[in-house]
């Protein structure tokens, strides 16, 4: 983990208040997908603490790597403005990422991702394919307007999207369309709402599985206890922290 | 010379810099960012006598120029920190600070007794102010009697100097520096967060579980300088100053008003490297003020 002033390469919009902005820089080379970076978005004093995001896509050739997020609170809409040769702190590689491990050369993989969770998934996809892992996506999202990557995770293998209000392709939750195809699949990793994340581990209690966290995080690093989760009877911690130990874990770990 | 040395009970400090107590852990993630013998000493992470889980999440929220937290002394409890924590700490050449807190009276003398015994830890910092729990913490540090009797309980078995930290919350700041003092305190930290609340845009309702939480960053500064100030005015026991300190020029302005030392909280979240950046700011600081070595400024606000 390092801390470094990170050069913006290029900044879109690719749906409704959903950017992608590509940063350069040296820690890109630490990255792995599934960890993510805390972002301060000014020197200023206001917006104050930093924001963390997930590493979307990395290019270890180019020293760059892509975060997609959502232009909601007043740190990401700041962010927002960033253009071309400006400059973003960042903090990083932070935390444990996807074991790419836990599959091999010719296994499936399910990727399941939930709006603004579904980033992190397509760094994961890309570096399962180049592994000679089958890739399976299903990603849901609210509504047609703040879905992206569709034609990306095509590029990459069998892909579903799906919306609550059925304004775009199947209509529903990921849970709706796993319910129709019924996938075969060796491993699934997801990254997505809570309530995403609680029905894809009863809905697979026979599987092994990757879960993605999201909490308010202060420090970023382990030391402020803001962002603790409450484990299983099945793990021997009492408590995990979402930035050092996570974010992802293992299925059944932290208590849903 | 080292222009930035300072002594105060128990702590030889060869800077006034450390990270305050809550916003550091017990300094393990910190030391993979930089060496902790950068530190003037560094303020651990409140103990209490048996562990403590802390509150539900969301545990924090950000506000205008600073934050909202209520963490609750989560901690994994005095044998743990004095096994673990403190043994891995001794590795580095550093002053601990350890912040003890508790329920009721007996839990904080027997964190103290115990922990004061610890080889590092140089000083205690009496926790009585820790807003975020519905017993001990704040309810000790609101009343000057309760204060002061508690301060002498736990003065009775410490082995090293100990150091109350004061509550904002209160009438009179000036009343409870006085009690502890009276009550035999070596020195003072001050300002623990003030209450506060943040409501959610959508709900309505507040963001953190706990409803309330303590207000820390730049935000609070001028109520910190303004404490500082007249509680320096009150008492002959040295204050070591904390409040939304970020930069260099803050380090000053406490010293001014009063404090001997400083202590860094929110600013770690923030910039992870802000405490040894500090430490080298200061010297063209001092330049700029045309001074020679650091305590010259303490308390220059009155004179």
């Amino acid at each position: 983990m390092q801390q470094e002033r990170m050069k913006v390469v290029r900044q879109a919009q690719i749906a409704k208040n959903i950017y992608e902005i590509t940063l350069r820089g040296q820690i890109v080379q630490d990255m792995s997908p599934g960890q993510f970076v805390h972002i301060r978005v000014t020197d200023a004093l206001e917006p104050l603490l930093r924001r963390p995001i997930s590493i979307a896509n990395v290019n270890k050739e180019l020293s760059e790597f892509t975060m997609i997020y959502r232009a909601e609170g007043r740190g990401t809409q700041v962010l927002a403005t960033k253009r071309e040769e400006d400059q973003v702190d960042v903090l990083g590689p932070i935390g444990n990422g996807f074991p790419l491990d836990a599959v091999k050369a010719g296994d499936t993989a399910l990727l399941v991702g939930g709006g603004i969770g579904v980033p992190p998934l397509y760094e994961l996809s890309k570096q399962l394919n180049a592994k000679g892992v089958k890739t399976i996506h299903v990603m849901g999202f609210q509504t047609a307007e703040v879905c992206f990557y569709e034609n990306e995770f095509l590029a990459l293998g069998e892909t579903q999207y799906v919306t609550v209000d059925g304004t775009h392709r199947h209509t529903g939750f990921v849970t709706d369309v796993l319910n129709k195809f019924q996938p075969e699949f060796d491993v699934f990793y997801s990254c997505g709402p809570m309530p995403m994340l609680r029905a894809l581990e009863a809905y697979y209690p026979d599987k092994p599985g990757y879960l993605s966290f999201e909490e308010r995080m202060g420090c970023g690093i382990g030391a402020c206890f803001a962002c603790v989760c409450d484990t299983t009877d099945q793990d021997e911690r009492d408590y995990v922290k979402v930035c050092s130990d996570g974010p992802v874990f293992p299925k059944g770990t932290v208590a849903l | 010379m080292n222009r930035l040395a300072m002594q105060l009970p128990g702590l030889d400090l060869r800077n006034p810099i450390m990270p305050a107590s809550g916003c550091f852990g017990f300094g393990q993630e910190y030391a993979k960012l930089y060496d902790l013998e950068k530190l003037g000493a560094i303020m651990i992470k409140a103990t209490t006598e048996e562990p403590r889980r802390g509150n539900p999440t969301p545990r924090v929220a950000e506000t205008a120029a600073g934050m909202l937290n209520a963490i609750g002394l989560q901690n994994p409890g005095l044998e743990h920190v004095m096994n673990n924590e403190l043994k891995w700490l001794a590795q580095y050449d550093v002053p601990i600070i350890a912040n003890v807190a508790g329920s009721e009276t007996a839990d904080y003398v027997e964190v103290a007794k115990r922990i004061s015994t610890a080889p590092n830890v140089k000083a205690l910092e009496l926790n009585i102010s820790c807003p975020n729990v519905k017993c001990g913490g704040i309810q000790f540090g609101t009343d000057p009697q309760t204060a002061q009797e508690l301060t002498a309980a736990v003065k009775a078995v410490s082995q090293v100097p100990v150091y109350v930290k004061l509550s904002p919350n209160v009438t009179s700041v000036v009343e409870l520096a006085k009690a502890v003092e009276a009550g035999g305190a070596d020195g003072i930290t001050m300002i623990n967060t003030l209450v506060g609340m943040r409501l959610d845009e959508r709900t309505g309702k507040p963001v953190i579980a706990n409803k309330t939480g303590g207000l820390s960053g730049p935000a609070v500064k001028p109520v910190a300088i303004r404490m500082v100030y007249e509680v320096y005015n009150a008492v002959n026991i040295p204050i070591i100053g904390m409040g939304g300190i970020t930069d260099a020029q803050d380090v000053i302005d406490f010293m001014s008003a009063g404090a001997s030392a400083v202590a860094v909280g929110t600013a770690n979240f923030v910039d992870h490297f802000v405490c040894p950046n500090l430490v080298e700011a200061l010297p063209a600081k001092l330049d700029a003020l045309g001074v020679t070595h650091i305590s010259e400024i303490i308390g220059r606000s009155h004179r």
